[in-house]
């Protein structure tokens, strides 16, 4: 048996770098990826501990997590998709437009 | 054994991890992605959470990830082009990795140091779809109202923003 | 104590016309107005006198109007009294006032200020007769600066031209100097007589607790007090402002500048006498700035060529004298001076604005002469003027004056006395030195303004007259111990300040000095009638042979420029180093300070906004594991 300690221990792994490659990426595109890995991340901290609880609800919110994920990624292209047809680019360097 | 496999999986799964962050091509990134929800999927089944693990390669790596592939192609993306001089990559590089670094320490003390003690008895058909739709449509209905409800904006919003200008 | 309902109106008539004035401005109404209320006020005055002569002795009416204040133990009232000095005083203000009012009349008819001109004068009035009517200290001090307001407001009638508000603002200035002394003396008074019955300025409270004063403090208290005269009764060193003042309208300078306003540091210092006599260290002073004063305006007014400004330093030389008087502890012959002097002065003030209205505004005597066959009115009743201020026998200024000097003699000066008596002499000299240069000789006018020289209207010259035959009459209710009724005006008001303490009739009686003063000022009146009568190129040939004394006097002991150097221009200084340093450098430099501050700040600030989202997150990241680690410690 596995402790679930260590199901833990790997999802703040995932998490950890899903953010250095928020932080550290130039590509838009890359860096929403990165945020995925993030979410799966928790996905996998809520299936672990529902384990743990012997309850359901945690794969539930894991359902959902899923769904919100896909709605977010939808937009998200969308928006990229836009900005590359009036910029030509997806690096987060042209993106900085709301600075001082 | 069981460990021998998890340790296994574990290192896969940190690896792969580390090439969707670190791998400059971007659609090298994306199959890293792919790599590592298939391998998510697998721990899911360890934790005996089977429908989970099956949405999980239909809807994450079956629809959102070729959703990213599609827009990469579409695009056209080659590699990422690195315009800060190479000192300051760095140091962003440096201040990046020992804040997640600092992060997943604090995480990992809070979150694994916690004395869990053993699982409590899974129910019968734990992780069945049989049991996770009944959860979901009683206790849970309103969330999932609203989640329909959240991607039916997902699908018109992309829409409308990515068509092309009039 | 008699209990009066009607004192009140006695200000409230004139405070009346004030309002009336300024709410409507209608010259026709105003002009009739104006000088009726003060008649009125004038009315109720007599039969409230009439009350107060035909009970005892000692009595006096009181009116209480209003609590005022009432903090603690303090407590101040808007209350009416009228005692003999205050019956004397406000028949002075009210009847003078009148005179002067229907002057006004005629004198300002063509002046497009005329409503706002009897507004100020009634004003004045009703703050006059507050402060004579006061019962106490604090009310007294009201009526007290609102005369120094409407003072500087009068003289600056004309502003219009900026030399008569500097004058204007002058007056206030230098008034106000006097008052900082006048205050430190309430508040040292009231401290000092504060009883059982805790803190108060009525004159019955000090009255009754002066008497236990240490002599210290009471002189202290006095000369404090004579600060404030000295600025509102124009002594040394504050009289400068007094011939500036000349620049208002000559009823202004006849009413407020020498039959009432400056003589309230006369009656403010015989209504406390009692404080005076205490500390007599402070009353010695008193007589030294008196006598000095005297003597000091009467050379300088010797060689004054303009009619106003003559009459103005011997205006600030008679207050010379009343102070001389309160001095040597003869606080009613000081009062009774006050009186015939607000006879003579006002005439001669009034007759000298009849003089310039007849020469289209001619001040200067070197071109009036000649004016006595065109101005009869005028001129007899400015000889008359003239002969009482110089003391001829038997008019209002002999009796007064001559009471004077005889106290001064009595009470054991000499000197004084001698000093006093040259002043007189002087006096004599330059008043009729005045009389014969504008109305005696050949007319050395301009002759546009010669041709124009005529007697002035009824309701300029009726009150000439009036208060020539009180200038005549007046002297009469003070005669000398012994003659017919004696000092019946000295009796009336002892009551209220006290008896005159006479240390030693000597050998030499009153009649003996009477008639040395008399001879004395005769010999001034004769020596002016040979300098500018008989031999009229004598003061020009004196002014050559001693130009540098005829400078000194000419420019009147070069005491203004004095000041301007001693004390106008290094505070001129210092203002202009405050407002550069404290005003403009700390207090603008801290308030535009914070504003640059917040600005150079949020600049800085503003640097955070990248724009760039994983800057953000970046800072996410680490702020959150900063919160966990936090956790994680505790």
């Amino acid at each position: 048996m596995i402790p679930i300690s260590w199901y833990l221990t790997l999802s703040a792994v995932l998490f950890a770098i899903g953010v250095v490659g928020v932080v550290v990426r130039r590509n838009v595109i890359v860096i929403l990826m990165a945020i995925e890995l993030m979410l799966n991340g928790v996905n996998l901290t809520f299936v672990a501990l529902a384990r743990q609880l012997g309850s359901v609800d945690g794969q539930v919110v894991v359902f959902f997590v899923m769904a919100v994920a896909a709605a977010e990624a939808a937009v998200g292209l969308a928006i990229v998709i836009a900005f590359f047809r009036n910029r030509e680019s997806v690096n987060a360097d042209d993106l900085a437009l709301l600075r001082w | 054994m069981a460990t021998l496999a998890f340790l296994v999986l574990a290192a896969l799964l940190v690896g792969s991890a580390l090439a969707v962050v670190l791998h400059p091509n971007p659609v090298k990134s994306a199959m890293a992605l792919v790599v590592t929800l298939f391998l998510l999927a697998v721990v899911f089944v360890l934790l005996e959470a089977h429908m989970i693990a099956a949405l999980q390669i239909i809807v994450y790596a079956g629809a959102i990830m070729v959703l990213f592939l599609f827009v990469i192609m579409l695009l056209n993306l080659g590699d990422e082009e690195q315009r800060a001089r190479p000192r300051r990559r760095v140091v962003v590089h440096g201040v990046a990795w020992a804040a997640g670094a600092l992060l997943a320490v604090v995480l990992v003390r809070l979150v694994a140091g916690a004395p869990l003690g053993r699982p409590a008895p899974a129910p019968e058909g734990y992780g069945s779809a049989a049991l996770v739709a009944r959860s979901l449509f009683t206790d849970y209905v309103l969330p999932f109202e609203l989640a329909g409800l959240l991607l039916l904006v997902a699908v018109i919003g992309p829409v409308v923003l990515a068509k092309r200008g009039r | 104590m008699i209990a009066s309902s009607i004192l009140w109106l006695i200000p409230a008539l004139p405070l009346a016309g004030f309002l009336l004035a300024i709410a409507t401005g209608n010259r026709a109404l105003v002009r009739v107005a104006a000088p009726a209320l003060v008649g009125a006020s004038f009315v109720v005055a007599l039969v409230a006198v009439a009350t107060l002569a035909g009970a005892e002795a000692g009595s006096r009416l009181v009116d209480p109007v209003y609590t005022w204040i009432e903090v603690g133990g303090f407590r101040a009232d808007v209350t009416f009294r009228l005692d003999a000095l205050a019956a004397v005083m406000v028949l002075i203000v009210t009847g003078v006032g009148f005179l002067i009012h229907v002057y006004s009349v005629g004198y300002m008819a063509h002046d497009a200020g005329l409503p706002r001109f009897f507004a100020y004068l009634n004003l004045f009035m009703f703050a006059m007769l507050l402060l004579v009517l006061a019962d106490n200290l604090l009310l007294l001090f009201v009526g007290w600066e609102g005369v120094g307001l409407c003072s500087y407001l009068l003289i600056g009638f004309w502003y219009e031209d900026d030399a008569n508000a500097a004058a204007g603002k002058k007056a206030f200035v230098v008034n106000r100097i006097g008052d900082v002394g006048f205050v430190l003396g309430l508040l040292l008074l009231a401290w000092s007589t504060a009883g059982a019955a805790g803190m108060s300025l009525d004159f019955a409270h000090v009255e009754a607790h002066a008497a236990g004063l240490g002599a210290g403090t009471a002189a202290a208290i006095g000369l404090l007090l004579l600060v404030g005269a000295a600025g509102k009764s124009a002594q040394i060193p504050l009289y400068v402002w007094l011939p500036d003042a000349m620049a208002g309208p000559t009823p202004v300078s006849a009413l407020i500048h020498a039959a009432t306003m400056v003589t309230a540091g006369i009656y403010m210092i015989a209504r406390l006498h009692v404080v005076f006599e205490a500390g007599p260290a402070a009353l010695a002073v008193v007589a030294v700035v008196g006598v000095a004063t005297a003597l000091f305006a009467a050379t300088i007014a010797l060689v004054q060529h303009d009619i106003k400004k003559v009459l103005a330093y011997s205006t600030v030389s008679q207050l010379g004298f009343m102070m001389l008087a309160l001095g040597v502890g003869a606080f009613a012959t000081a009062i009774f001076h006050v009186m015939t002097h607000a006879f003579f002065k006002a005439l001669l003030f009034l007759g000298a604005g009849s003089v310039i209205h007849g020469m289209s505004g001619e001040q200067d005597v070197r071109r009036m002469g000649g004016l006595r066959a065109r101005m009869p009115v005028t001129f007899w009743t400015f000889l008359v003027g003239t002969l009482a201020i110089a003391g001829a026998p038997g008019l209002a200024g002999f009796f007064s004056k001559d009471e004077i000097l005889w106290h001064t003699w009595a009470a054991g000066h000499p000197v004084f006395w001698l000093v006093a008596v040259v002043t007189a002499t002087l006096t004599a000299f330059y008043m009729f030195r005045l009389l014969f240069l504008t109305f005696f000789g050949a007319p050395r006018a301009a002759p546009e303004v010669a041709a124009h020289v005529h007697e002035s209207p009824a309701t300029m010259t009726v009150p000439l007259v009036l208060l020539a035959v009180l200038s005549i009459a007046g002297g009469w209710v003070g005669l000398p111990e012994g003659w017919l009724w004696g000092p019946a005006i000295g009796r009336f008001l002892a009551p209220s300040t006290g008896h005159p303490h006479l240390a030693h009739h000597g050998a030499v009686g009153e009649g003996t000095l009477m008639l040395v003063a008399t001879l004395l000022a005769a010999a001034g009146a004769a020596l002016a009638w040979l300098f500018y009568v008989r031999r009229p190129e004598l003061p020009g040939e004196l002014a050559g042979r001693f130009r540098a004394l005829h400078a000194l006097l000419a420019g009147k002991y070069w005491v203004d420029e004095l000041y301007d150097a001693l004390v106008v221009r290094p505070y001129v200084r210092l203002s202009d180093a405050l407002w550069r340093f404290v005003d403009q450098g700390l207090i603008d430099g801290a308030v535009n300070g914070t504003a640059a501050f917040v600005v150079v700040n949020g600049q800085l600030w503003r640097l955070v906004q990248t724009g760039n989202v994983q800057h953000y997150a970046l800072v996410f990241v680490g702020g959150a594991a900063a919160v966990l680690l936090y956790y994680l410690a505790r």
